[in-house]
């Protein structure tokens, strides 16, 4: 035993040197002794190069069954999976796994909150399209990671957390830092699982990956006891590989819905694609773009689809429902159309469903049989994976010129209702001198050419960026859509910048959500990533605001909020920044945090009341918008030196 | 409407959690709730009677689905099917007056399987409506009745039936789709024992 754990220990710290050698993001830590913040990887690299390089050996322990430890089959069941970042806080429940850590081939960051863990797996799925992982302790590190795990959840995002829990023995006792954390994240995971036994450990986990992947995509919660971390058992990797996924038994696509769906589209005279997170879980840019552009059919996509079509592209519409523009939700009320393509009809993209699309027959491609017909009624339901399906129907969709339908005479009518309006909610709001946040938006996009994964808070500052950043490819624009949660920018960009090192990262904030997160400040500096952070500051929260000016007559509740320099506190870390004031100043700053090696802070001080136009009140429909005034009020009293 | 699911689900602790938690998420009451081992090993047979609007049977067989020990869901609806529940019925009786118990428990076919000296205890098996009825003419003497425990319904189709729960355990079989059963007319559910 203890010789094969000495040759194993030797072969997984070599293969820990090749992955930082070939890690962009880690090459600068040898080098920079200085940094006191740096202990932690010194180690590694120590032991890194105290091995033997021998890369063969590096996946024996995948092919070649072996007796480790409950902590060391976690980390090498994770490796075997493809893990190599995880992001996570240590604890005295799972310190066993810690322990073992350093003989895998996974870099650990160490968050400042857990919820911060669970934002940084979910940014790094949403960015890479690969799970992303976390892992906490028990009692409250668990209990952290909920926020997180919710999250996900609620935008089908696919993400491992791993928890240590007390020993078995005591489970059940009010031990210290003892939780039910399967318990409590019953109903915001996909599944979890609770592992008492070292030998069920590597089943479990390959398990829980096959979960958060499959399907509709979502977290997967595996909570294991210090007991099973620290006993011996067998681990095979290929033994335990999960029984081949089974897709949901309700998924159907036969040849009658797809010749109904082919029909409707060819004798649809108003059509309206509406595109969804599906598009990019499922991988069906190509087919969602052959569809519209061979059937002249126009797109329109809710939050979470921003980036499955390209903005850019003639046919599109950009994003509906409450913040969409006036042209998407006129064009969904007149269609006689709706093709839905991996989207939920969600309550912020329909309005109230007495008076959504009522002169619209609908087809709905969507993997999750429970989503048909929960908030809109469907003509046809093709259920099933949304690329899948789309190949299908594609061969049936003839062209203009070829049986297909001529869609020039409503697309003319959808450009002919942009005009005006394109000018008065959105485009070229005059500056006067002013900041405001949808010139900061635009601007951003300009300057970087559209080519930066953008993540977002929520709030104001979140739709202002779905309305002025165009994003042209899908995973450049990451946001908490479903549950909505403040806080998340800063920590999924961490993740997102994890997954794609060599892309420019912004995170875009409010000044409210930034506070809720501001500690992963510090995780930037230890782990010495370059993002540059946009602050959006109005000195409100501001989205609230914006419904007490309209609904709750301007009594600004708990609303004005007061922040700490954001310059300073970015210069506390050791992270440089500016503050902006005038739109004179935008360009130079954005130049200058993306000049800057390393993160950069940029404090953008906007207008105080400004609100997000075109807005429709929720439950009202979708024709009932509150538009920008004609003459905005804010134009005149502004003072801007 | 009465929804009635019949789901084949992992015989695991916690289980019966999670389709609990999944009613509870959905705001909908559970009438009746019955488990028990079934035909396959490692498998739990479960009925769930519940109140919801017509629509919500498809939603709510999706979502069981979605439930990672969920094997097989099968939603009874109009389906022609054998439903029964078992009640025990303690009933106060001193001697004088077991006679005329025993009468009606004749009368209801249900047996007596418990006696002594103050009470009986009478062991039912039938339809809701049945059960009912002899509850309702037990009462009909004031502090007769000390206590009840029912079942809770169990729900079977009648006729052959290929459970999808044979090929989700491998069984590999012709049939494309599981077969829909139409609404028969004589399909009073139970009333046939």
């Amino acid at each position: 035993m203890g010789h094969k754990e000495n040759a194993k220990t030797q072969a997984n710290a070599s293969e820990g040197n090749a992955t930082e050698g070939g890690n962009a993001t880690e090459g600068g830590n040898a080098t920079e002794g200085g940094n006191a913040t740096e202990g932690g990887n010194a180690t590694q690299s120590g032991n890194a190069t105290a091995a033997t390089t021998n890369a063969a050996d590096s996946q024996a322990h995948l092919t070649t069954p072996t007796r480790l430890t409950g902590s060391e089959i976690l980390w090498a069941t994770l490796v075997g999976e493809g893990v190599t970042e995880v992001f996570g806080y240590p604890g005295g429940a799972i310190l066993p796994a810690y322990d073992a850590l350093r003989k895998f081939p996974i870099h650990h960051v160490l968050v400042r909150h857990e919820q911060g863990a669970a934002h940084m797996a979910d940014g790094y799925a949403r960015a890479s399209g690969k799970v992303g992982v976390a892992v906490a302790t028990s009692g409250p590190g668990a209990t952290n990671l909920v926020t997180g795990i919710a999250t996900a959840m609620l935008d089908s995002i696919p993400i491992v957390c791993i928890t240590g829990n007390v020993s078995s023995k005591v489970l059940g006792t009010d031990a210290f830092q003892e939780v039910d954390i399967t318990g409590i994240t019953l109903p915001v995971t996909k599944h979890n699982f609770l592992v008492s036994k070292a030998e069920d450990l590597a089943r479990v986990l390959r398990e829980a990956f096959q979960i958060a992947r499959s399907g509709r995509p979502g977290p997967v919660l595996v909570d294991i006891t210090k007991d099973a971390q620290q006993a011996t058992a067998e681990f095979d990797f290929e033994a335990a590989k999960p029984r081949a996924y089974r897709p949901h038994p309700m998924l159907h696509v036969d040849d009658s819905g797809l010749a109904q769906a082919a029909e409707l589209i060819r004798n649809s005279k108003r059509p309206v694609i509406l595109a969804g997170h599906g598009v990019m879980e499922s991988g069906a840019m190509e087919q969602i773009r052959t569809l519209a552009e061979r059937a002249q059919i126009p797109v329109g996509l809710t939050l979470l689809g921003l980036g499955g079509f390209p903005a850019s592209h003639p046919l599109s519409l950009g994003m509906m429902g409450m913040h969409g523009e006036a042209w998407v939700n006129e064009a969904i009320q007149e269609a006689d159309l709706l093709i839905a393509c991996g989207m939920r009809f969600d309550d912020r993209v329909t309005g109230t469903l007495a008076t959504y699309a009522t002169k619209a027959k609908k087809i709905h491609i969507e993997v999750d049989p429970s989503e048909i017909n929960k908030n809109v009624k469907v003509d046809v339901a093709l259920v099933g994976d949304l690329r899948e399906v789309l190949e299908q129907l594609l061969p049936r969709i003839g062209s203009r010129n070829n049986g297909g339908r001529d869609g020039s005479a409503w697309l003319k009518t959808i450009e002919a209702s942009k005009g005006a309006v394109a000018v008065r909610d959105i485009n070229n709001l005059p500056d006067s001198g002013h900041l405001y946040a949808a010139h900061v938006m635009h601007d951003l996009w300009r300057i970087t050419g559209g080519n930066a994964v953008v993540v977002t808070d929520v709030g104001q500052h979140q739709m202002w960026e779905a309305q002025y950043f165009h994003h042209d490819k899908p995973r450049t624009l990451i946001t908490s859509g479903g549950l909505g949660t403040m806080g998340f920018a800063l920590p999924a960009a961490i993740g997102a910048k994890f997954a794609c090192p060599e892309k420019e990262v912004w995170v875009v904030a409010g000044d409210g959500g930034f506070q809720m997160t501001a500690a992963e400040l510090a995780t930037i500096v230890q782990e010495k990533i370059k993002i540059n952070i946009a602050i959006i500051n109005n000195g409100y929260l501001g989205m609230v605001r914006q419904w007490q000016e309209f609904f709750y007559e301007r009594n600004y509740e708990s609303t004005p909020l007061v922040s700490p320099d954001f310059v300073k506190l970015a210069d506390a870390h050791g992270i440089p920044g500016r503050a902006v004031r005038k739109r004179s100043e935008v360009d130079s700053a954005v130049n200058a945090a993306r000049s800057a090696t390393g993160a950069f802070l940029l404090n953008f001080m906007v207008e105080k009341e400004d609100s997000v136009y075109p807005m429709i009140p929720a439950g009202s429909g979708l024709h009932e918008m509150i538009r920008r005034p004609d003459h905005d009020p804010l134009e005149e009293t502004a003072d801007d030196k | 409407m009465l929804h009635t699911f019949v789901a084949y689900v992992e015989d695991r602790p916690g289980v019966l959690t999670r389709v609990a938690s999944l009613f509870r998420r959905l705001n909908i009451n559970i009438n009746s709730l019955t488990v028990g081992r079934s035909e396959r090993p490692g498998l739990s047979r479960l009925t769930l009677v519940c109140e919801a609007s017509g629509e919500a049977g498809h939603r709510i067989r999706a979502s069981l689905f979605k439930l990672e020990n969920v094997v097989d869901v099968d939603d009874i609806a109009q389906a022609p099917s054998v439903t029964r529940e078992l009640a025990l019925i303690k009933v106060a009786a001193s001697p004088r007056k077991r006679a005329q118990i025993f009468d009606l428990v004749e009368v209801f076919r249900a047996r007596i399987v418990d006696l002594t000296s103050e009470s009986l205890m009478i062991e039912m098996t039938g339809v809701e409506s049945k059960i009912e009825g002899l509850i309702e003419v037990l009462r009909e003497d004031d502090g007769q009745v000390l206590e009840i425990c029912r079942s809770g319904k169990m729900t079977m189709r009648r006729g052959h039936h290929v459970s999808s729960v044979v090929k989700a355990m491998g069984v590999v079989d012709g049939e494309a789709a599981e077969p829909e059963v139409e609404p028969a007319a004589d399909s009073v559910a139970g009333e046939a024992g």
